[in-house]
């Protein structure tokens, strides 16, 4: 299979104060594309960094990452948030959803930067909530929901724009078991029905079973 | 500008406090700031009514007002033969000499200090001049007689000024037989008697303040003021159309009560704009995970930056909403004060105009811009990665 | 005193917020201030009276004149000391907009009756020598760069024709309460001129000044003179200096009242800004208060903390506001020509003003949080996420 995801030589370092901390020191892999992968480690081996990085919402210090064959290193900001828009899926471990919208209006969101009708975001709005199977809530507020409903809101959130790949910060740190196995069944039918490629940065080796290939990080080196 | 509207709106009212707090002080500059121009409006609007353009108004050049204006009895006949004075159906000039000096009157009421009335002597035409001026108690002044007549305004607010009492001055009491009403205009404030009655008491014969008379059409306008230029028994005297006269004599009040007005409101609405900038600030660091997550889904920080700018300008906005509202309600109050112009009382309502409603709406639209400009560049400038983690 | 290191902590913890607090107080402080000394300096003419001198005028109004011949009448009366006048001259200096005090007065005694405006001797010789002398104040000589011998001519209103007055003598005020702006000459010069063109017009003066030996009998010597006069053709009405001037703001009292309600406002918008500051803060600190009640803390001690708090930014941002108000004042004394406002400079009424509401707000703002800290329970108060 393809390579969606490519990663070259990759460094990444940030600044605490005046301190430069190098976190991630010229990693490369790949991720072909349909792929669900887990990515493990400790506490400050860099593991969020890789996925912010591929997201695009951060950019690396030296390298290249290509994903469906643009260098996304290379672009400005502007063209990153445009990229970001109809290529990236988000899913955070605190969902993240916006406490003024409902969850309706919080799917719609990324369908706001494209060009499509209102009646053309209905669709793909109300396809989505159903994929994750909360029809029925779309017009309660994230306080009505709970931690489970929230996170399947913010799936939905995810996939309405049906983006090239989804990325998941811990996606099940903050649920409970039962809402946690939910979530990670959403996911590895996303995977398998349709198709999307999925990097997932987890702590929980239940969450990492569910994924294909689970690598691991340490101090910046992928083993 | 893709960020939702609602959420802008909705935003805005989960601070609800700190929210309410901010446009309640935006409200308060712009109450002030309109209440000011009111004032200094309304004492313009009543003067200029207090005049028309059918009529010319001549004074002393030098003078400052009517009462420090003299006019002599043989430069009055100069103008009297003028070509472009109207004359009724009888073939009289419609014209008249006015004797106009102050007196010092009690005010009613717990204030109740002295303040001064101008009392205007006129001649039968000044009725026909001034058509306004309609007698709604009582009755006229006679001719030859020690009676006068009062403007509503004067009647209401001082003391022993109503129909019958007697007012002592020049040497003499002089009875109330009369009230009179103009519809609002600086008449109102007058009282007026028989010229030759009040020149003889002030020992004012043979000369007049002001001479007012009527133009055949009020096109002459300029015939009338070459021929002041050019004779010279007419060159210390100024002729201006009567509302032309009148609205100059607001110019002093209006422009120190509005220049005063917005130098101490700019001063203070930095108060307030720096309160909007704290809840403004307050309001993005709330939301640091909510922008980044924006950002994050693809809207661009120009997006984030006008989001919170046009949150900023809504609560400005509304301030000024409700500050003009109440400030309308002004307009019901009639207010009275010295005219620093004509040096004497002036009843007058606080009147609300366009221009007014405009620059206040500019005004909180700054405002609300100052206030929110700096945060908002703070939400738009916010790192994606450290506004996410910030949870 | 832990404590009180704790509230400057909690108060610098969000430098941006505290900073911007205590400017948008100190600058709502600066109008209050500002609003103050105009308010100030509209009572100055009553604020520089005398004890000692009583003001007779016409008892209609101001503007008609008294006979001469009352002076003589008036300087019999047991307890009098000096006889002054003076008339209103009025007229115009270049253009209707130089105004400033314009008074013909009588030379030989104007000087003994106002011992606030002082005039070297040789320069009160040469004025008293020359028919057309006139004295300016030190403030409106440098307003309009007069010195000794220019020629000032202007064009009379109330007295109509040309005249022209030689400056011989310059008068400093005593202190900044008194106007240093005011001009005046020899009323026989304005009177020889009503001689010759209208004579009906001679013999008349606009106000009699008197000096009186002992302030207590102000009242008694005041209705003496009315009484001489009454039932004349021209009766007077004489009073304090201080009552005279007074007549004169009083006409002006919705202006007062005006000033008085904006005054109002901004404290009102000083507390709202405050307020609402300390309400973000110690909502902010919910958990904390909480936290600090587990360990003991009372009641009055988290008062102390947030009303101290919240008197310290405003004690701050009013001193600040008040040091402030000082050039705020004073460029607008370079600015706006001195004869327009005389006197106006910042009275210690304002600071003092200044002051206490600076801290009755400080306390005030604290009201609202203080009262919601008190009735957080503590559990609440821990869970709070904010």
């Amino acid at each position: 299979m393809p390579a969606i995801i490519e990663v070259q030589n990759v460094s990444k370092s940030y600044w605490r104060d005046s301190f430069e901390v190098p976190v991630l020191n010229g990693i490369t892999f790949s991720v072909p594309e349909g792929e669900f992968l887990g990515l493990m480690g400790p506490s400050g081996s860099g593991k969020t960094t890789v996925l912010n990085l591929i997201a695009g919402i951060d950019k690396p210090n030296g390298g290249s990452i290509t994903v469906a064959e643009t260098n996304i290193a290379a672009l400005s900001e502007s063209q990153l948030a445009k990229w970001r828009s109809t290529h990236v899926g988000f899913i955070f471990q605190f969902y993240n959803l916006l406490p003024v919208l409902t969850a309706y209006e919080n799917v719609e969101l990324p369908l706001l930067l494209t060009s499509l009708s209102k009646t053309d975001r209905r669709k793909h709005v109300e396809a989505a909530l159903s994929v994750v199977g909360l029809s029925d809530r779309m017009d309660h507020y994230p306080k009505q929901l709970s931690g489970g409903q929230e996170q399947r809101v913010a799936i939905a959130r995810a996939i309405a724009t049906d983006p090239t790949i989804l990325v998941a910060d811990e996606p099940t740190g903050d649920l409970d078991k039962n809402s946690a196995e939910e979530i990670l069944t959403l996911l590895e039918r996303l995977n398998k029905e349709f198709k999307k490629t999925i990097v997932m940065v987890t702590h929980d080796p239940r969450a990492a079973e569910r994924a294909h290939v689970v690598r691991h990080l340490d101090k910046g080196e992928l083993k | 500008m893709k960020i939702p509207f609602k959420y802008i709106v909705r935003s805005l009212f989960t601070r609800r406090l700190t929210t309410a707090i901010t446009v309640v002080g935006v409200a308060l500059v712009v109450f002030v700031f309109v209440a000011v121009l009111m004032m200094a409006n309304g004492i313009t609007q009543t003067l200029i009514g207090t005049g028309s353009d059918d009529n010319v108004l001549i004074a002393r050049k030098a003078a400052n007002g009517e009462i420090s204006s003299i006019i002599t009895n043989d430069v009055y006949g100069v103008m009297a033969s003028l070509p472009q004075v109207a004359r009724d159906a009888d073939g009289k000039a419609l014209i008249t000499g006015d004797v106009v000096v102050i007196i010092n009157l009690q005010k009613v009421g717990p204030d109740g200090g002295m303040s001064n009335v101008t009392v205007r002597g006129v001649s039968a035409p000044a009725f026909q001049l001034r058509p306004q001026t309609k007698i709604v108690e009582g009755r006229m002044y006679a001719e030859g007689a020690r009676e006068i007549i009062v403007g509503s305004s004067i009647a209401r607010r001082f003391q022993g000024a109503q129909i019958g009492n007697t007012i002592r001055f020049a040497g003499d009491n002089w009875l109330i037989v009369g009230m009179f009403d103009t519809g609002g205009n600086g008449f109102n404030s007058e009282m007026w008697g028989d010229v030759r009655q009040l020149q003889s008491a002030f020992s004012r014969e043979g000369a007049y303040s002001t001479v007012t008379f009527r133009l055949t059409s009020p096109d002459q306008f300029d015939a009338v003021k070459t021929a002041f230029e050019q004779d010279n028994r007419l060159q210390e005297f100024e002729v201006k159309t009567e509302r032309q006269f009148f609205a100059d004599l607001s110019e002093f009040m209006s422009i120190f009560l509005s220049a005063l007005g917005i130098f101490i409101t700019s001063f203070f609405s930095v108060g307030a704009m720096i309160g909007a900038m704290i809840t403004m600030y307050a309001a993005v660091a709330n939301r640091t995970v909510e922008i980044g997550t924006l950002r994050a889904l693809g809207f661009k920080r120009r997006s984030v930056l006008a989001a919170f700018l046009i949150e900023s300008l809504i609560i400005s906005l509304t301030g000024a909403a409700i500050g003009l509202f109440l400030a309308s309600f002004l307009g019901f109050l009639q207010v009275s004060t010295l005219n620093f112009g004509s040096f004497s009382e002036l009843e007058f309502s606080f009147a609300l105009s366009t221009d007014i409603v405009l620059l206040a709406v500019v005004f909180s639209l700054f405002m609300g811009f100052v206030g929110g400009f700096l945060p908002s560049i703070r939400a738009a400038r916010l790192n994606i990665v450290n506004a996410l983690r910030s949870a | 005193m832990k404590v009180l290191k704790l509230m400057l902590k909690n108060a610098l913890r969000h430098k941006l917020r505290t900073t911007l607090t205590i400017l948008g107080i100190a600058i709502a402080v600066v109008a209050f201030g500002f609003l103050r000394t105009v308010v100030t300096a509209w009572y100055a003419g009553v604020e520089a009276s005398a004890a000692n001198r009583l003001v007779t005028r016409n008892s209609v109004s101001f503007i008609f004149p008294l006979p001469y011949s009352y002076r003589d009448r008036i300087a019999r009366i047991p307890g009098v000391e000096t006889v002054s006048f003076a008339s209103w001259f009025g007229g115009v200096y270049i253009d209707k907009n130089q105004f400033f005090a314009r008074m013909a007065v009588d030379a030989q005694t104007i000087l003994d009756a106002y011992p606030e405006f002082r005039v070297p001797p040789d320069q009160l010789e040469a004025f008293l020598k020359e028919r057309n002398a006139c004295i300016v104040g030190a403030d409106l000589a440098r307003q309009y760069g007069f010195k000794l011998g220019d020629v000032i001519p202007m064009d009379g209103d109330i007295y109509p024709g040309k005249w022209e007055f030689v400056v011989r003598a310059i008068y400093q005020p005593r202190d900044e309460k008194i106007d240093g702006t005011q001009f005046f000459f020899h009323w026989t010069y304005l009177d020889e001129r009503m001689k010759a063109n209208t004579p009906a017009r001679a013999g008349e003066v606009g106000w009699y000044i008197i000096k009186i030996a002992d302030p207590v009998d102000a009242a008694s010597i005041s209705s003496q003179i009315d009484e001489m006069f009454a039932n004349s053709r021209a009766e007077t009405k004489t009073e304090t200096e201080a009552a005279f001037q007074q007549s004169f703001i009083q006409g002006t009292s919705l202006i007062i009242n005006l000033f008085n309600f904006i005054s109002f406002v901004i404290i009102g918008i000083i507390m709202l800004v405050l307020g609402n500051t300390m309400i973000m803060s110690a909502r902010e600190r919910t958990k904390e208060y909480a936290v600090l009640k587990t360990l003991g803390f009372s009641a009055k001690h988290l008062v102390g903390l947030i009303a101290g708090e919240s008197v310290i930014i405003s004690a701050l941002a009013g001193g600040l506001g008040l040091l402030l108000t000082y050039p705020v004042v004073g460029a607008f004394s370079l600015v706006v020509p001195k004869s327009w406002f005389p006197v106006f400079y910042i009275e210690p009424s304002t600071i003092v003003l200044a002051g206490t509401a600076a801290l009755a707000v400080g306390i005030a703002a604290s009201f609202f949080p203080i009262q919601r800290a008190l009735r957080t329970s503590i559990v609440d108060g821990l869970r709070f996420v904010g």
